[in-house]
Order: C-alpha cells, then structure tokens, then sequence
C-alpha cells in the first residue's frame, strides 16, 4: 500500500519533470527556429518597425513614468543616507550607479515583461485561437518568420533603448529631488556623476545586462504565445506564465550578469 | 484506372458507371487508405477518397467524426499514421517544407469562423498572399483585390475592419481571400457554420460560381445538408472515422441506408445514438451520485 503510494509519487513527480524538460527543449528549438526565420522579419524592416511601435513605443508612458518616480525615490533615500557620512554631494554618483548599473535594465525589463510581453502572448495566442495562424500556414507563409520573428526582434531592440529612457528619467528625477528641492550643489551633482561613471563599465554592461533581458522576455512572450491552448482558459493562462515566468527570469540572469560584470 | 478498394462495410450509392469513371480519371486528390490516430486514439480508419478536377464535393458527417481532419491530411497539416494523401500527383505528407509550401501556394482554404487577420482591414487581407508571393505593384494588386471583393459582393467593405463585419460577410470576405491567387484547389471548413438562411444561400451559391468561374475543385467540409446538397457533384458520408456512405447529390437525397437518411432527414431515431457511449446504467448513476448515500438493501 504505502510502496504503491510512494510510486505513485514518485511517477506524478517524474511527469512533470520531464513534461518541463521536454518543454524547455521546445522553447530552445522555438528560439533557433525564429533565429532561423528572421531573415523576412530583417529584410523587411516595416514589419518589424510597427511591432516596434505596439511593443516599445506603447510603453513609453510607463517606463518614463516609473523612471521618473525610481530616480525622485533613489534621491530622497539617498540623500538621508548620505547626509549621514556628510558626503551629499555624491547624490549624483549613487543615482547614477543605481540606475545606470542596476535598477534601469531591471525595473524597465519586469515593466516591459508586464506590458509588452503579456501583450505579445495574447496577440499570439489569440492568432492561434483563431486559426490565424493556420491560415497562415495554409497561405504558405510561415508564421514563424511573418508574425513572431519581427515581435521577437522588436522586443529585442525596444528594452535597451527603454533602459536607457528609464535610467535617463531616474537621473532626472534624483536631480529634481536632490539639487531642486533638497538642495544639494547642482556643480557637485553632475560633476561627481561625469567623473565616477565609467562608459565602458557600467554604461556598455548595462546596456548588455538590458539586451539580454530583451531577448529573454520577448523569447519568453513569443514561445508562450505559440504554445497556448487555443481556448480563453489556455491563453489567459500564457499570459500569466510570460509576466511570472519572465520576471523570475530576468531576476536570475541579472545576478549571473551582476556577478560577472561587477566583480570588483 | 481501378476505383479504389475500400476496407469496412461502406455502402456504395451509385450504379457504377460513367459517373464513377470520369470521377477516377486524373483526380485531383486521392487518398489511399488513410489512417490517422491522435496519440493512440483512431481518428479516420481505411479512409479512400477520390476528389475530381473541377467537382464540387462535400464530406459530411457527425461533429467530430473527421471531417476536418481529412482537410488537415490534404492540407499538409497532419501527417497520416498510414496510407496515402495524393494531391495534383505529389504525396503531400512526403514533401519536404519548401516543397509543401510550393503546394500550399495552389490551394485555397477557408476556415471555420473566417480566420480573417484581426489586424489588418478586409482590403489588405485579400492582398495579404498577393504581397507575401509575388512582386506585382501595388496598382495590380489593388485591381485584383476588387475583382475578387467584387465576386464576393463586398468591394464596398474594403476599408472595413474584421471586427466591423457581420458572420456572412466575414465568410465572403474569407472566400475571396482564398481564392486570391486562384487556386487549383479550395478547401471549406464548415462554410454554412452560424449564419442566417440568406447568407448561407448566398455563401453556398457563391461556393458553386466560383468553383464553376475559376475551374477549381473545391471540398465542402460540412453537415449543413440541405443546402450543400444544393451545390454539390458528389457527396462522402464520415462515422466514426470510416467513409460510411457515397454518392451524388440525387442518390443521397433518396437513399434508403438507415445512417444517410436519418443524417439527411435529421431523425432523432436512426443508428446514430444521442447519447454518448457509456457502460453504466442510468439508475445506476443517479442513485450513486456524490454526495448520496450507497443504496445496500
């Protein structure tokens, strides 16, 4: 009784472990089918460009927005912190740092994994339901090459210029805050900022921290899409599974990232 | 050429003669023992299935019966678990992606509810093939576009959306969609599904000038009787997987076979049972239902 129990166990926990390596080895073959696909998504470049539009431009107002009140918030906290070591006027540096290094590729990667990922899967997943996408491939057009590929890759291209219009915005903000409204030493803001951040350190592995989380989220949302259930239920939960899936992601690959960029 | 044997009891309508000749020669489609399983759940069994070149020919059957698998099979989209799927002289489930593509290229389908692209208007889902495989200039693509919105008695809805489009029209815009490249071959997928009695006579009127007009063949998947015995050269009757029935339109209409009439003449009563197939008896069931105590004496 309790061996068959525990076998029983054993087999449902087998189940799924192999259900999710199997499926893992799906999204890889589905990744170097749509690298494989990406020619038209490249060679016409409009496709691409209004995906552009839908994925990067359409989410504008939340990543300047949040941008906006990261930066005011890293001011504030980082002035009473400073002030604390009488070392104010290195406001700049800390908020530049923070953004530029850190929380510019993270916070607009799980902005953009919410926004425009979550997007992506539906639209997908709703072709699918629809049988859009088989008709597609009745049409002799692959869908992989005329609908995911140019979502891929504008997902791919939109995160780092979205970081940098976070990072840009958060820098703005910590000025607001720092120099406008505290009073810290406009001079010291920026000077201490030009002179500590270094392009090639923290500015170029933030923009490759960003463009890893581009492809990690717009693989994520396009392989969601492709591989829902083609019912309400089926696509209701991929939409899920993108913004969970990719935040956990994003997560972990910036402390891998981190941890080979900034060793010290 | 030989008519092609089939395995089971499927009953034959017509008297074999010219008919069924002129229907061997040079068909189009020719499935040859078709198997096909989903998992190991038997969909069609010992399917053989002639299409002419230039018929119009229905398949009917149950929902669920694989009537849509068979299009799938001939569209290159399931591959069969054994047997034969014959399109234009190419086995369709041996061609390789380019190859399938090329063949793709020459058929036209239309899907159950439309399939039209949400994101793109009525206008630019015709030109939709046009654009992805040819380089025609836009001024040509716009004449052909008309033509066929023209055919389907829509050109005034071009610049409609999909979502601005009654069920019928979104069935006709559909229908000229495929038959943008003018095809060798349309295939329909439940065409009558969910439309009022007008657009359903005007959809299935519109199914028989084309496949006249283009010289195309076209397959009806569908279990609207009435009308698409209306339209049609030639009719396969599907059960359970298996070519129960076959015939032409006439010889369907008077037959006596107990399946093909109750199908025909929609009777409660026949070989088709309403409930699904279970083993437990009904006083059974509902004296152990959850929630009820066992009944011991």
């Amino acid at each position: 009784m309790v061996v068959n129990a525990l076998r029983r166990i054993l087999e449902a926990l087998g189940h799924r472990v192999t259900k999710r390596i199997w499926r893992l080895g799906f999204a890889a073959r589905f990744l170097f089918a749509t690298l494989l696909h990406s020619g038209t998504a490249l060679k016409r470049f409009h496709l691409t460009i209004r995906e552009i539009y839908f994925t990067g431009v359409l989410s504008l107002i939340i990543i300047l927005v949040s941008g906006l009140f990261v930066g005011m918030v890293l001011g504030l906290q980082g002035y009473d912190t400073l002030q604390r070591y009488g070392s104010t006027e290195a406001l700049g540096i800390l908020v530049a740092l923070s953004l530029v290094r850190e929380l510019g590729p993270v916070v607009s990667a799980l902005l953009f994994a919410s926004r425009a990922g979550s997007a992506i899967t539906a639209e997908i997943g709703l072709m699918k339901a629809t049988e859009q996408l088989s008709a597609m491939e009745m049409m002799a057009v692959n869908p992989i090459a005329r609908v995911v590929a140019p979502r891929f890759w504008a997902g791919v291209i939109s995160m780092p210029l979205l970081a940098a219009l976070f990072s840009a915005m958060g820098i703005f903000g910590g000025y607001l805050v720092g120099v406008q409204l505290i009073g810290v030493d406009a001079g010291s803001f920026w000077s201490q900022m030009q002179a500590s951040v270094d392009f090639r350190e923290d500015i170029v592995n933030g923009v490759i921290k960003s463009f890893v989380f581009g492809v990690i989220v717009s693989w994520i949302a396009v392989f969601e899409g492709y591989d829902s259930d083609p019912t309400a239920e089926g696509v209701s939960g991929a939409t899920t599974r993108t913004v969970v899936t990719s935040s956990l992601a994003i997560l972990f690959a910036d402390f891998i990232l981190t941890a080979f960029m900034f060793r010290g | 050429m030989a008519w092609p044997r089939r395995a089971g009891p499927a009953l034959l309508l017509e008297s074999r003669g010219q008919k069924k000749q002129d229907m061997d020669d040079n068909p189009l489609i020719r499935l040859t023992d078709v198997n096909f399983a989903y998992d190991r759940r038997p969909i069609l069994t010992g399917i053989n299935m002639v299409i002419p070149r230039g018929k119009v020919v229905a398949i009917m059957g149950l929902s669920g019966c694989g009537k849509t698998t068979t299009l799938r099979l001939i569209g290159g989209q399931l591959k069969p678990s054994s047997g034969k799927v014959e399109v234009d002289g190419q086995v369709v489930h041996e061609l390789d992606s380019d190859g399938l593509y090329e063949l793709r290229r020459r058929m036209g389908m239309l899907f159950q509810f439309g399939a039209l692209f949400t994101d793109m208007s009525v206008y630019d889902n015709i030109a939709f093939q046009m654009r992805e495989h040819t380089d025609l200039p836009e001024e040509l693509i716009h004449d052909m576009v008309m033509m066929k919105l023209h055919a389907v008695g829509l050109r005034g809805a071009a610049r409609l959306m999909p979502s601005e489009l009654s069920g019928g029209m979104a069935r006709r815009v559909a229908l000229a969609r495929a038959i943008a490249l003018d095809p060798m071959l349309i295939m329909y997928d439940e065409p009558f599904a969910g439309l009022d009695p007008i657009s359903l006579s005007i959809v299935g009127e519109l199914i028989r000038k084309l496949n006249d007009a283009l010289g195309t063949s076209s397959i009806v998947v569908t279990h609207d009787v009435q009308e698409s015995l209306k339209i049609v050269d030639y009719v396969y009757f599907v059960s359970a997987g298996k070519i129960v029935a076959e015939g032409t339109a006439e010889q369907i209409k008077h037959s006596t076979e107990p399946y093909v009439h109750q199908f025909v003449w929609g009777e409660p009563d026949g070989p088709v049972n309403f409930h699904y197939p279970t083993t437990r008896p009904y006083g059974e069931e509902m004296l152990s239902g959850p929630g009820r105590k066992q009944v011991w004496w």
